[in-house]
């Protein structure tokens, strides 16, 4: 045998059935990275007795993108495009989440009326978020009707967005001291008629599902972990909600405008995959209803769109195109940047899948000096093992599934 | 001896156009649930690409026949892709797997009677290929056959998503067969006749047997499903969980064998429960029909089974294996066994 050959059959030897260990019952499957139901790339190590879950490693890295250092390297607007890429089905909060944190550095005022609608952009993104959750967990149940149903409201989501950003997944929309440019008038008229429509989709669904018996045996039971245990490994979001914690970013740590716009919590007790599945739902009703609240804030809401820090915030670009002043300082702001004060400050925002944080270092030149996201599933993603153990191997789908998992988040 | 023939090949020739079509349907049929469109745009346009003869049928380019073409186009396709053999496998259990799983299906439709007797060139025709007269166990038989090419195609693979799917497969034939085979011994029991053709003409005398034997139906009806390993019992190859089950190696045409084979066996399942149940060529509300409305009604039926085929398919999730075995040995196998011995003491004391 060549020595090329041999390489290539020790490379496959974990794949194939002449690896499993005559003595023990166990057989290691590598499941993923081109799993259909792993969401995305991840690649778990399942140690399996027949079909029980006898032990398993997540391996990530494979979707590793430097989001970090790329931000570190550029000035601290230039951060923001690549947290639309951290959690791709929630770029919305990600940017709002850097903002967030530069602006707490620059000590920046933010006027009321950009408070509000960052609030109603991110209610609408946890439903998009949420959507695309409830379509790939059934897809992973063996469903596969809801998903394109939940694709065709996510649409609706995303048409709004791309009327206010111009991007239908990346939108960068949300930038320091305030929008890239404010909505456009029919945003609110698009905004009030997906409120109308979306209740009834979300009944819809759960006529379809909720009360499934296939559905509830597969996910009642499943994938339990108790509310201490969640708060031990760290999990946030539904997950910890789920376990009965009553933990929410929006409540007890208030940023944007939730301190006028008050979410209620979801919880339930449980602590299992239904749990979860319900959550969600409710968490889904909840935020139309801020949502509502947000709109009807927002019609009453007049003043600025941007804070008051001619050094930070460009111009409008009418400005910019008719005035050299306002072209100069667009340019600067663009090219050199702004300077941030020395020092390191941490904000969290609650994502539909938990507490992004975002810490940030700056020492006082225009470049941050580092940038470290806290990512929710990396976290939840260490008690798959917990959840997972002994359970059966398409239980193992389905927690994955009622983690929601975002590859790009995990690996950043 | 010469019409048997003819009569088998015309059964192959047809059941492999119709598996075709039913895939075409089944795409449409579940695209328009999932509010997409499913396959439209293959026409027969093909066909003007022909050397000189092509002319003819150059307007063909311009219909799109709302994807009839697409059988052909998907048929093309399989024969010409690359038949990869993992290099681990082995070999000719590998090879020989996706024949033995179709071919008891194939031959099980010998025994399948699509119509009433019929006169042609002054000879009686029967519609069934085989006069076997023990329809039902021959049926049986057939179906414990078919969980070789399952145990083979994942064990020769050498891979571990095969292995698992393939044990998933035979546990689960294993456990539907006995609800299946009981369900069908009650309305052996109640039509006192193990034979398809006479299940029918006792149909035409006394009404459908799902009237009379409704749980037995429903039992067979489930059951074949799970043994055709369609959804929501699709374990073996639920692709969420074991990418594609037993035939997750293959490729090509051997694939297309798995899926064909499974296809027919759906339509296998639909024909013997148009037959013992749903009262085969009887045409509803029409006494004495005349033969070929008798065949359209057999068909018809059948693809009413099959249209419940795919509304299930998109409906539900799948079940977990545990609660399979469950539904199997907790639920079907002792409701049939009631039916069962119900039925023998009605049988008995009349």
């Amino acid at each position: 045998m060549t020595r090329f050959a041999e390489g290539a059959r020790i490379a496959q030897s974990s794949y194939h059935i002449e690896s499993i260990d005559s003595d023990s019952t166990k057989m290691i499957l590598q499941m993923g990275p081109q799993h259909p139901s792993t969401h995305g790339v991840l690649r778990i190590e399942v140690e399996l007795d027949g079909e029980i879950v006898k032990g398993l490693r997540p391996h990530v890295g494979y979707l590793h993108r430097c989001a970090e250092k790329l931000g570190e390297r550029g000035r601290y607007t230039h951060a923001i495009p690549h947290t639309d890429r951290l959690d791709y089905l929630a770029a919305m909060t990600q940017n709002l989440a850097v903002c967030e944190a530069i602006e707490s550095l620059l000590k920046l005022e933010i006027p009321l009326r950009v408070k509000i609608l960052r609030v109603l952009l991110c209610e609408l993104q946890r439903i998009a978020s949420h959507q695309v959750w409830l379509g790939t967990h059934m897809l992973d149940l063996g469903a596969i009707t809801p998903f394109w149903y939940c694709f065709e409201d996510r649409d609706m989501i995303q048409d709004l967005f791309e009327e206010a950003s111009g991007a239908r997944l990346t939108y960068s929309y949300i930038r320091v001291g305030g929008f890239c440019n404010p909505p456009p008038p029919r945003f609110y008229d698009w905004v009030r008629e997906l409120l109308e429509r979306m209740p009834k989709r979300i009944d819809m669904y759960e006529a379809l599902l909720t009360k499934n018996p296939i559905l509830i045996e597969r996910l009642r039971g499943v994938g339990k972990i108790s509310g201490k245990d969640a708060i031990a490994y760290g999990l946030s979001g539904p997950v910890l909600r789920a376990s009965g914690v009553e933990w929410d970013l929006r409540v007890t740590e208030p940023y944007a405008a939730y301190d006028l716009i008050v979410p209620r919590i979801m919880t339930r007790e449980e602590g299992d995959c239904y749990a979860r599945y319900l959550v969600r739902f409710d968490e889904m009703r909840e935020s139309l209803r801020l949502c509502g609240i947000a709109l009807d804030m927002l019609r009453e809401a007049d003043g600025s769109w941007t804070a008051e820090n001619d050094l930070v915030v460009p111009p409008p670009k009418e400005d910019i195109y008719n005035d050299m002043a306002a072209m100069i300082r667009h340019w600067i702001i663009g090219i050199r940047g702004f300077k941030v004060p020395p020092g390191e400050v941490y904000r969290a925002v609650e994502t539909p899948r938990g507490e992004l944080g975002v810490f940030l270092v700056s020492d006082g030149s225009e470049n941050p000096y580092r940038i470290h996201y806290r990512s929710p599933c990396f976290v939840s993603l260490g008690a798959l093992e917990k959840m997972a153990y002994g359970g059966f191997f398409s239980d193992l789908v389905a927690i994955i599934g009622s983690l929601d998992v975002v590859l790009g988040e995990i690996d950043r | 001896m010469v019409l048997t023939l003819l009569k088998s090949l015309m059964l192959v020739g047809v059941l492999l156009g119709c598996v075709a079509y039913a895939v075409l349907v089944e795409r449409r049929v579940v695209a328009r649930i999932q509010t997409r469109m499913g396959p439209n745009r293959v026409g027969f346009g093909i066909l003007s690409t022909l050397p000189i003869i092509g002319r003819l049928f150059g307007f063909l380019r311009y219909w799109k026949f709302s994807g009839l073409g697409q059988p052909i186009a998907d048929g093309i396709k399989l024969f010409l892709k690359e038949d990869i053999e993992p290099a681990n496998a082995y070999r000719w259990p590998y090879r020989l797997a996706p024949i033995i799983s179709i071919l008891p299906v194939v031959m099980g439709f010998a025994v399948i009677p699509f119509g009433p007797d019929i006169e042609l060139l002054g000879r009686n025709v029967k519609l069934h290929v085989a006069s076997l007269r023990l329809d039902i166990l021959y049926l049986l038989a057939l179906g414990s056959l078919g969980t070789y090419g399952v145990i083979l195609a994942g064990w020769s693979s050498n891979s571990k998503y095969s292995l698992l799917g393939s044990l998933r497969a035979t546990a689960q034939l294993i456990s539907y067969e006995l609800p299946l085979g009981l369900a069908l011994l009650s309305a052996v029991i109640y039509t006192k006749t193990i034979s398809l053709g006479e299940a029918v003409e006792f149909q035409l005398a006394n009404g459908w047997l799902i009237f009379s034997q409704p749980l037995a139906f429903l039992i067979v009806a489930v059951a074949a499903l799970a043994e055709a390993n369609r959804s929501p019992f699709d374990l073996p190859e639920a692709e969420s969980e074991l990418v594609a089950g037993y035939f997750t190696e293959y490729s090509g045409m051997r694939m297309a064998l798995f899926f064909l084979g499974e296809y027919m066996h759906l339509f296998l399942a639909g024909s013997l429960i148009t037959a013992l149940f749903l009262g085969g060529w009887s045409v509803p509300f029409f006494g004495a029909a005349p033969w070929w409305l008798g065949v359209i009604s057999f068909c018809v039926k059948v693809g009413a089974f099959l249209f419940i085929c795919m509304w299930t398919r998109s409906t539900l999730p799948r079940l977990r294996y545990d609660h399979l075995m469950h539904f199997s040995w907790k639920g079907l196998i002792p409701l049939a066994a009631i039916n069962l011995v119900a039925t023998a003491v009605w049988a008995a004391l009349l």
